[in-house]
């Protein structure tokens, strides 16, 4: 059933489908309309929910951390400072191997002071070992919710949807909201591997030594490193089980595609400009344009950040001659992110085979600068003219 | 760095009036002052002032009688509420007509 | 007006309930065939009584461009004050129309290259039964009567929809009456 709605509420929607036993979140603009509207479907019992209330960000993971350590299908979202404030617990949950869904509203961090959109915030958070989705539009939120949940139960690993805050969050658009038998026939009710019972008290995430030890039962438990390495393992094993997630969600909901990009004119392109979120969806303007101008260009959304689809995304950039990257955040010392793993994944991939296409990385959007599609336009044909320059260019400052 | 350095570096905002921007048009009722009832009106003197000292945005003077400035007040109807003799009174401020809006 | 692809940007003060009112449109431009349709708010710190700014893009085909609105079709201006406060006539295409609420005349306004449309909303949705401010669905009909572009029908049921809790006649009689009264330029 399609409904025009913005994108907090497809979110929330999601979440509401996907029977989310456990809800902890603290407001912060531009996400508290999640929390909000979950908290009304709560009281209103259209939600079989446990909405708890927290003093912040820190406290709704721990909450979330705890009930999922017992077995409960939890949710939590947050933005910019407020995803900051709990970055303790975010390398914990991933350690702790609980598959949470958090939505991450995506807006910059301070100092200074900004409400507005950039993806600092989640970037941020790329090394912490949670699973990262980046959606373009509210149908991929709401599609986004419901396959993090399947997946995150699946491998044992959390999952940060990230959506781009107001320009998605509040911002009205149609979308399909799939029916509750669907749901429930694509996601199970969660049975996880092990939870905490009272009848059978255990001590989860104790200290580690830096060697393995015997435990109690005379076994040699794993080390910490080796518990760390399972975690980066099951990471790479999880781009295999998100191809299954895509297959199984097209098969019961009749639609998806690609589980890692989302490529548009791609095929026969010589330039392909790649970026997360709703700026993919904006370049697809410029693409149209260029190719009026009779440049070959495309432009290629990435959904999965982490785990990084290397193999894929240097697959699908092979041969091409310039890849463009368009980023709202930046890895900062050195450059934009998502250029430097893009750049290491073609390299890892094509170095040597006469295939390896040049990087030219482009910041914009930092603390909501309004990005025009005509500058975006302009800056993505030249450079397909030359590459301008090794370090990233900053679109629409003003110094 | 150098104070001009650190203000290129940084958001740096000192106070004054107008940061905000004209934000006496975000009103959606005025206050005013029944000088009738307000104490320092009446007794001729420094006293009161309590509007002043609870307005949030600092646009009541300290002067007899208190002045709002109209420019900045927001409407948020706090001065109304705090004084102590029920002299101020929040009116709608569509009830004010172009010509005395033009006039300020 | 390309009726392919239109933009109009609506100019309110905050609580006025100018979101509300580009959603009936939006929902009612989606439910006509416009399969695109993206409705934006102004972004950010808002309070009750400031001017603020929704933009509604509709379209034929799916909207992917959610950057703001440069170069609108249409401004519509629920409160003739704003004229003072805001530029609300910034990158109107030539010959693009502002619908303005305004107790003032049709002619006492020269807006060289732009179409006026004009109705004292304010008073219109009083006469309707609908409390003094309330102008968001009264707005409609003046749209719809200076625009032309979905049908009068379909928007007073839209506006009965969305208002089917709180006084739907009275609202869509608002949007009738000012569909009705309208003065809208050549």
């Amino acid at each position: 059933m399609h409904i025009i709605e913005n994108g907090n509420v497809a979110a929330a929607l999601g979440v509401k489908l996907c029977r989310a036993a456990v809800i902890a979140a603290y407001p912060i603009t531009p996400q508290t309309p999640v929390t909000e509207r979950l908290s009304e479907y709560v009281e209103a019992g259209e939600m079989k929910a446990e909405y708890i209330h927290v003093e912040s960000e820190h406290s709704a993971l721990a909450v979330c951390i705890a009930a999922s350590s017992t077995g409960a299908r939890t949710f939590t979202a947050t933005s910019s400072n407020g995803l900051l404030y709990m970055h303790e617990q975010v390398q914990w949950a991933a350690g702790a191997r609980l598959p949470i869904v958090m939505c991450v509203v995506n807006r910059a961090i301070s100092a200074p002071w900004n409400v507005w959109n950039d993806q600092q915030d989640s970037i941020s958070q790329r090394d912490t070992g949670w699973i990262q989705m980046y959606c373009a539009d509210h149908q991929q939120i709401i599609d986004s919710v419901i396959k993090a949940y399947w997946l995150a139960e699946k491998v044992s690993i959390p999952i940060m949807v990230c959506y781009d805050g107001y320009i998605l969050s509040h911002t009205y658009m149609p979308f399909d909201v799939p029916d509750q038998e669907r749901v429930d026939t694509f996601l199970p009710p969660f049975q996880p591997d092990y939870a905490l019972n009272p009848k059978e008290p255990a001590n989860l995430n104790t200290v580690t030594l830096p060697d393995v030890r015997m435990d109690v039962k005379g076994e040699l438990a794993h080390g910490y490193m080796e518990i760390r390495y399972l975690l980066h393992e099951d990471l790479r094993k999880t781009l295999a089980v998100a191809a299954d997630a895509e297959k199984r969600f097209a098969e019961i909901f009749g639609r998806g595609g690609d589980p890692y990009l989302e490529p548009y004119r791609c095929d026969d392109a010589d330039y392909v400009a790649v970026g997360l979120g709703s700026i993919t969806y904006q370049l697809r303007v410029s693409v149209d344009a260029l190719r009026k101008e009779g440049i070959n260009v495309g432009v290629m959304g990435v959904r999965f950040y982490r785990p990084f689809p290397d193999a894929a995304i240097a697959k699908a950039l092979k041969g091409k001659k310039g890849v463009i990257v368009f980023e709202k955040a930046l890895s900062y010392g050195y450059e934009g992110a998502l250029a430097s793993d893009l750049k290491s994944a073609l390299y890892e991939h094509l170095a040597g085979t006469g295939h390896l296409p040049l990087v030219q990385n482009f910041i914009a959007g930092i603390g909501g600068r309004e990005i025009r599609t005509d500058d975006l336009t302009q800056n993505f044909r030249a450079a397909t003219r030359s590459r301008i320059a090794k370090e990233p260019v900053w679109i629409g400052l003003k110094l | 760095m150098g104070t001009r350095n650190y203000r290129r570096k940084t958001s740096h905002s000192e106070h004054g009036p107008g940061d905000g921007g004209r934000t006496g048009s975000w009103r959606v009722e005025r206050p005013v002052i029944d000088q009738s009832l307000c104490i320092p009106c009446k007794r001729n003197k420094e006293a009161c002032f309590i509007c002043w000292l609870f307005c949030p945005d600092v646009v009541i003077s300290r002067t007899i009688p208190p002045k709002i400035d109209l420019e900045y007040c927001k409407g948020c109807g706090i001065c109304a509420e705090e004084c102590p003799t029920k002299a101020i009174t929040m009116v709608d401020e569509a009830k004010f007509s172009d010509e005395v809006k033009d006039k300020e | 007006m390309n009726k392919e692809f239109i933009e109009i940007r609506w100019h309110g003060r905050g609580g006025q309930g100018a979101i509300t009112a580009a959603k009936i449109v939006a929902e009612a431009a989606f439910t006509s065939g416009y399969a695109g349709v993206v409705m934006a708010p102004t972004f950010g710190t808002e309070r009750r009584g400031a001017p603020v700014m929704t933009s509604l893009k509709i379209s034929r085909e799916k909207i992917y461009d959610l950057s703001p609105i440069e170069t609108p079709d249409i401004v519509v201006v629920l409160d003739h004050l704003l004229l003072k406060e805001a530029d609300v006539t910034s990158g109107l295409k030539p010959g693009g129309i502002i619908i303005l609420n305004t107790p003032m005349a049709f002619e006492s306004y020269s807006f060289k290259d732009y179409r006026l449309a004009t109705a004292d909303i304010t008073a219109i949705s009083v006469e309707a039964g609908l409390p003094h401010g309330m102008v968001n669905t009264g707005i409609i009909g003046s749209l719809e009567k200076a625009a032309g572009l979905l049908g009068i029908d379909i928007l007073l049921k839209g506006i009965e929809e969305e208002f089917r809790t709180r006084k739907p006649e009275k609202n869509s009689m608002a949007a009738r009456i000012a569909y009705e009264r309208t003065v809208a330029g050549g």
